[in-house]
């Protein structure tokens, strides 16, 4: 008979080494879903002990105190409580504490004893501590705490050993136990003071403080928290982090491009011509294909993210950032969503969670699609690549990635100037909600943990790219093919489609930005996700021109565009009105469709007024 | 280090100098004049460590104005704006 699935929760404060440790238990056999009716992020994931018990983990999103002030907070306690409906009541509940930072932890837990739950403290990153010189009296501190106290390494292999054991001794004992009720209640200021107070007591009973405090953390810090030369360092990390999207991820994606194209000729050779074949060939294989090429490219931006993140250097950029943004009236929390909205917008507005302040919260959602999301990498890879030349400038940078570079900066001062109009227009007379953010301790980035981290986000484009985006191809290819053109028809075939006939509807609109109907036809489908318009651009030169065109899409726009023309869709594109999975998002995420059309309206307002101006100044410098 | 408790007077960690290093004397929220209720205020700066008799050292501070401030508290280093720090007296 097989043992029914427990479910396990893992707890504890931000920093605690909470995600490392989810991943070394769980592997890749992890699911990322969404809480039902709020937008917080449910990690789940499974794994097997050694007695071949089947268990089932959540990670619960990181919390000082179970007072529940943000929607993250709020599920951690619902979950521990067992109060959320759909949600298994723990059978045991890990706490994850960092060794070398128990006072915080020890707060946390001695709440959550209230709760009545099955509670195990995990003492995580116990060789840093014990390098460290802190002694911790493991038998004692249980003891007095009345739990079982694990140490583990979450880092190292065989490091969860031990926890893993008493995790099956303790749910093999758990049966006879009698159910413990919850007397967890919100503490007041007293009661928090006085849990504060014997944390603080057990600590000095059975904790040694570290006699080799952490020197390299004080070093570092040093420099990067300098108010110079941390904001050098600062600038210096996000240019070598674009310049490295634009120069590593090249060799890779045109090993991706040329085996799409190879793909494309073997079905042109073996299908007779005809519909399927154009199908498989301009929609399907052109289409995705010319998606899936930026996969590297957003592998490489989330692995500096997620390293910077596991460094323990957001939180200090965070820092750095607090005044100067705040000069923008956005808070210093906003750097990280706004960092993240980097990769993409949609996670990017989903860690707004982390500022519990609703205006503050606003502001940085109206802003974060602002940020160059990874999406628009593929439209300035494509634009740049075919107008700018790839010549160095001062001997060792290269113009394409220094107009990148410009196009990034553009969308951050835009963002600034956005949020500091919030601030005057519409938010005077209100005070800035308080910044508070625990600086951590400089850790080695955990190369499992980081490929984990990767992996999964890597997979989630791959996801996207295989759903709305193939169904977006299909659809393209379908306007852009139908009706065919009458027999005897000269001249291209797209030009007898319904693509064409949007197009040119459109065109009127769009050609004081310089834009012509093939440029509409591709900005539509952009709408559903932007790095779409490349592949749709791809879709509708490819029926146009032929094999030849899919492959070359930059050399075919170099010769079909002017350079004015190419420069305002780089502008267009710097605000171009969010893809709708950002939009859905807006919606979820405010509660509202009055800010989701806010968000599009000012955002298609500054793309129009933009690509105007850019198109008519290059114009008249003699760009047309 | 003999402690400077008894000969130094009491001073809201808002005004410490970078390198100021003292131990917190009370908490006194309602004087901030921070956005947040002075009982909010109060639990998220116990629930982030800054209690009575806690060691805090002022490690580093932002190029504008001087803020946010960079304290050390115990063994942890919390990040808090002078404003917020107002409400955390020390000596």
């Amino acid at each position: 008979m097989e043992a029914p699935l427990m479910h396990l929760a893992l707890v504890g404060t931000p920093n605690s080494g909470k995600t490392s440790l989810f991943n070394a238990l769980t592997g890749s056999r992890q699911k990322v879903a969404n809480y039902p009716g709020v937008t917080v992020e449910r990690k789940e994931g499974s794994f097997v002990t050694p007695s071949g018990r089947q268990l089932s983990l959540v990670d619960l999103p990181g919390t000082y105190s179970l007072r529940g002030r943000s929607p993250d907070e709020e599920i951690t306690r619902d979950i521990v409580l067992g109060r959320t409906p759909g949600e298994a009541l723990p059978d045991l509940v890990l706490c994850v504490a960092d060794s070398t930072n128990l006072r915080l932890t020890i707060r946390l837990l001695l709440e959550l004893k209230r709760t009545g739950r099955p509670l195990m403290l995990v003492l995580n990153m116990f060789d840093i501590a014990t390098r460290r010189g802190v002694t911790v009296d493991v038998p004692l501190l249980s003891e007095t705490l009345g739990i079982p106290v694990v140490t583990s390494i979450a880092v190292r292999k065989g490091g969860t050993a031990e926890l893993l054991r008493r995790t099956d001794e303790i749910l093999a004992a758990k049966a006879p136990q009698p159910v413990q009720p919850n007397l967890w209640q919100p503490l007041t200021v007293a009661q928090l003071r006085a849990t504060q107070r014997e944390a603080d007591r057990i600590i000095a009973a059975s904790i040694s403080l570290p006699t080799r405090p952490d020197t390299w953390t004080a070093r570092i810090d040093a420099v990067v928290l300098h108010p110079v030369a941390g904001l050098a360092i600062l600038a210096l990390i996000l240019f070598v982090m674009f310049q490295a999207v634009f120069a590593w991820a090249t060799p890779l994606m045109e090993l991706l491009a040329t085996t799409f194209g190879a793909l494309g000729d073997l079905v042109q050779d073996t299908l007779p011509a005809g519909l399927v074949q154009s199908f498989l060939q301009n929609g399907v294989i052109s289409g995705v294909g010319s998606v899936l090429v930026f996969l590297p490219q957003i592998v490489i931006i989330f692995l500096f993210i997620l390293l910077l993140e596991d460094f323990g250097y957001m939180a200090r950029a965070a820092f750095l950032m607090d005044r100067i943004m705040g000069g923008a009236g956005l808070h210093g929390r906003a750097f990280i969503p706004l960092l993240s909205s980097f990769a993409c917008a949609i996670p990017g507005i989903m860690a707004t969670r982390v500022i519990d302040n609703r205006r503050d919260r606003l502001t940085t959602i109206l802003i974060a699609p602002l940020m160059t999301c990874s999406a628009r990498i593929p439209v300035y890879t494509l634009i740049i690549s075919a107008f700018i030349p790839a010549q160095q400038v001062w001997g060792l940078v290269n113009l394409q990635g220094l107009v990148m570079f410009g196009l990034y900066v553009a969308g951050i001062a835009s963002a600034l100037g956005v949020s500091s109009l919030i601030k005057f227009f519409m938010w005077r007379d209100y005070t800035p909600a308080p910044f508070m953010l625990e600086l951590p301790d400089y850790k080695m980035p955990r190369p499992r943990s980081i490929a984990i981290g990767v992996y999964t986000r890597a997979r989630m484009f791959l996801q996207r790219a295989g759903t709305t985006i193939f169904s977006m191809m299909v659809l393209i290819w379908f306007l852009a093919s139908f009706p065919q053109p009458p027999d005897g028809a000269t001249g291209p075939a797209i030009n007898y489609s319904l693509a064409a006939m949007i197009g040119k509807a459109l065109e009127p609109l769009l050609a004081p930005l310089g834009f012509n109907w093939q440029i509409a036809v591709a900005l539509i489908p952009g709408m559903a996700a932007r790095e779409v318009a490349v592949a749709a651009l791809g879709t509708v030169y490819a029926i146009e021109g032929g094999k030849e065109a899919a492959e070359q899409i930059g050399a075919v726009l170099a010769t079909k565009w002017s350079l004015a023309t190419a420069l305002s869709l780089l502008a267009w594109f710097i605000f171009a009105p969010q893809c709708a999975s950002t939009l859905a998002v807006i919606r979820r995420e405010t509660g509202s469709w009055t800010w989701m059309w806010v968000t599009f309206g000012y955002m298609f307002a500054l793309a129009y007024a933009a690509s105007f101006a850019t198109y008519n100044i290059a114009m008249a410098l003699g760009a047309g | 280090m003999t402690d400077p408790i008894d000969t130094r007077p009491n001073l809201p960690l808002g005004l410490a100098e970078c390198g100021f290093s003292g131990v917190i004397q009370h908490l006194a929220a309602g004087d901030a004049g921070s956005a947040l209720s002075a009982d909010e205020l109060e639990c998220r700066l116990i629930e982030l460590g800054f209690v009575e008799g806690a060691r805090v050292t002022v490690l580093h501070e932002g190029i504008v104005g001087r803020d946010p401030i960079a304290v050390r508290v115990e063994n942890v280093t919390i990040a808090v704006r002078r404003r917020e720090a107002m409400a955390i007296i020390v000596a």
